[in-house]
């Protein structure tokens, strides 16, 4: 469904090439901002990322061969902020969930209705999880995405998105309820 | 832990993901889990909670401009010398084409002999054409009006005024040197949309004039002086667009 983005080199497109790539890829910057934004977690540099992967897109357009643009336009914002937290940001050793330390609490309905109702601890929740388990939440949450097109656009295989997103959402329910300090810190 | 079924499989039912048999299956079995009827809430109550946070943020307004006004083919000739070639092509077509149709023009008398500024407008606009050949749109591209003004110091005997109007829709993409008239000008380029505008400025001693307007050839042309400059700006973007950048330039 989808071509590989490195697949055909591209450079300057012809007019009507640059039309179609304006008709169909560009109105869905905003869908490209709004991954960047939680996958680098700032406004800023979302910008930088965004602007960076809209740029490949349009190099890469010769390779794009027809089908849903935001998958294809969203699979190169997300390799774009994964090479740029590689980069960027060195892997963070808290970001990885300890899930054995967690699992034992329970979530009641009531605790995540009261937790769920502030935005800031809903957004810090979010932001705490590892990136390749907050992009599934973004992506099926924020995006609307089907799972076939969270597969294409994660390559994660298609019958696998359901687990991820389980195992995401088991996650965020946690972070939710039981901020860790630095988190709960912030709420003072 | 009586439950047999995949925790996973309340997300799919969630997202509307399972099959029909499948949805029924878990529904019938809801039935008789109360674990996965709480689990089922949880999610439901996880998902309304991000819904209600509206955590989408859109992209801000700017950042459409500036990938716009990147996304011009203004580019490092190495990095697409490969495609060139076809583009190359087609602008000599063009180019050839429209030589044709101007010394055609040309030898209809009556039409040129008078009409200094017609003829004028004949080699701006084949100015244009000729600077959208690859390569040549721009010896010195850049964005920044600091950059590009001091270039021409010691390449034409006065200074352009050199701006960018990026916030204006009207990004600078860079300038070069062009012969109009036999004299040495500077042009400024300008994107618009996906489109280029040359601004072609020399010095006059004529005193200012307003804005005269004019299409030749399927490009639409604006020429004003002010404060001792010629201005002529030569593009195939549509005149109201011309009409704007005049009043940006002569502000």
């Amino acid at each position: 469904m989808h071509q590989s983005v490195d697949q055909k080199d591209g450079g300057v497109l012809d007019a009507q090439e640059a039309e179609r790539f304006n008709l169909l890829v560009l109105p869905h910057l905003d869908s490209a901002f709004n991954l960047a934004r939680w996958l680098v977690r700032n406004r800023t540099d979302a910008e930088d990322v965004a602007q960076e992967a809209m740029l490949r897109a349009y190099r890469f357009f010769g390779g794009f061969h027809g089908g849903d643009a935001r998958a294809w336009l969203l699979q190169i914002v997300r390799n774009t902020c994964f090479t740029w937290l590689e980069r960027n940001r060195p892997p963070q050793p808290t970001a990885e969930f300890d899930e054995e330390v967690h699992v034992t609490n329970s979530v009641t309905p009531e605790a995540l209705a009261i937790a769920g109702n502030n935005r800031d601890r809903l957004a810090r929740a979010l932001e705490a999880l590892p990136p390749r388990f907050r992009e599934v939440i973004v992506l099926r949450e924020l995006e609307g995405c089907s799972y076939k097109e969270i597969a294409a656009i994660t390559s994660i295989p298609i019958g696998t998105v359901m687990s991820a997103l389980s195992r995401a959402r088991h996650q965020l329910q946690l972070a939710l309820v039981n901020p860790t300090r630095e988190e709960a810190a912030h709420e003072l | 832990m009586s439950c047999e079924l995949p925790r996973a499989m309340i997300h799919g039912y969630l997202d509307g993901e399972l099959d029909a048999f499948r949805a029924a299956e878990f529904e019938r079995h809801l039935e008789e889990c109360p674990e996965c009827v709480t689990a089922l809430e949880s999610q439901e109550s996880l998902r309304s909670s991000l819904h209600r946070a509206q955590l989408y943020e859109k992209a801000p307004p700017q950042l459409r401009q500036k990938i716009l006004a990147r996304m011009r083919p203004v580019e490092p000739i190495s990095i697409s010398s490969r495609r060139r070639p076809v583009i190359a092509e087609w602008l000599a077509v063009a180019a050839v084409l429209l030589l044709l149709l101007y010394s055609g023009w040309r030898l209809i008398p009556g039409l040129s002999g008078k009409n200094n500024q017609a003829a004028l407008v004949a080699q701006i606009v084949d100015a244009h054409v000729r600077s959208l050949q690859p390569g040549h749109l721009t010896d010195v591209i850049s964005t920044d009006q600091h950059t590009v003004k001091p270039w021409f110091d010691g390449r034409v005997d006065f200074a352009p005024p050199v701006q960018d109007f990026a916030n204006d829709g009207f990004p600078l993409q860079g300038g070069r040197l062009d012969v109009v008239g036999g004299r040495t000008v500077a042009a400024l380029v300008y994107g618009r949309r996906k489109h280029f505008v040359s601004v072609f400025i020399w010095p006059t001693t004529e005193k200012d004039d307003a804005p005269r307007t004019g299409s030749q050839q399927g490009y639409n042309w604006i020429n004003w002086r002010k404060n001792g400059m010629e201005f002529y700006a030569v593009t195939d973007a549509a005149a109201p667009d011309l009409t704007q950048l005049q009043a940006l330039l002569s502000r």
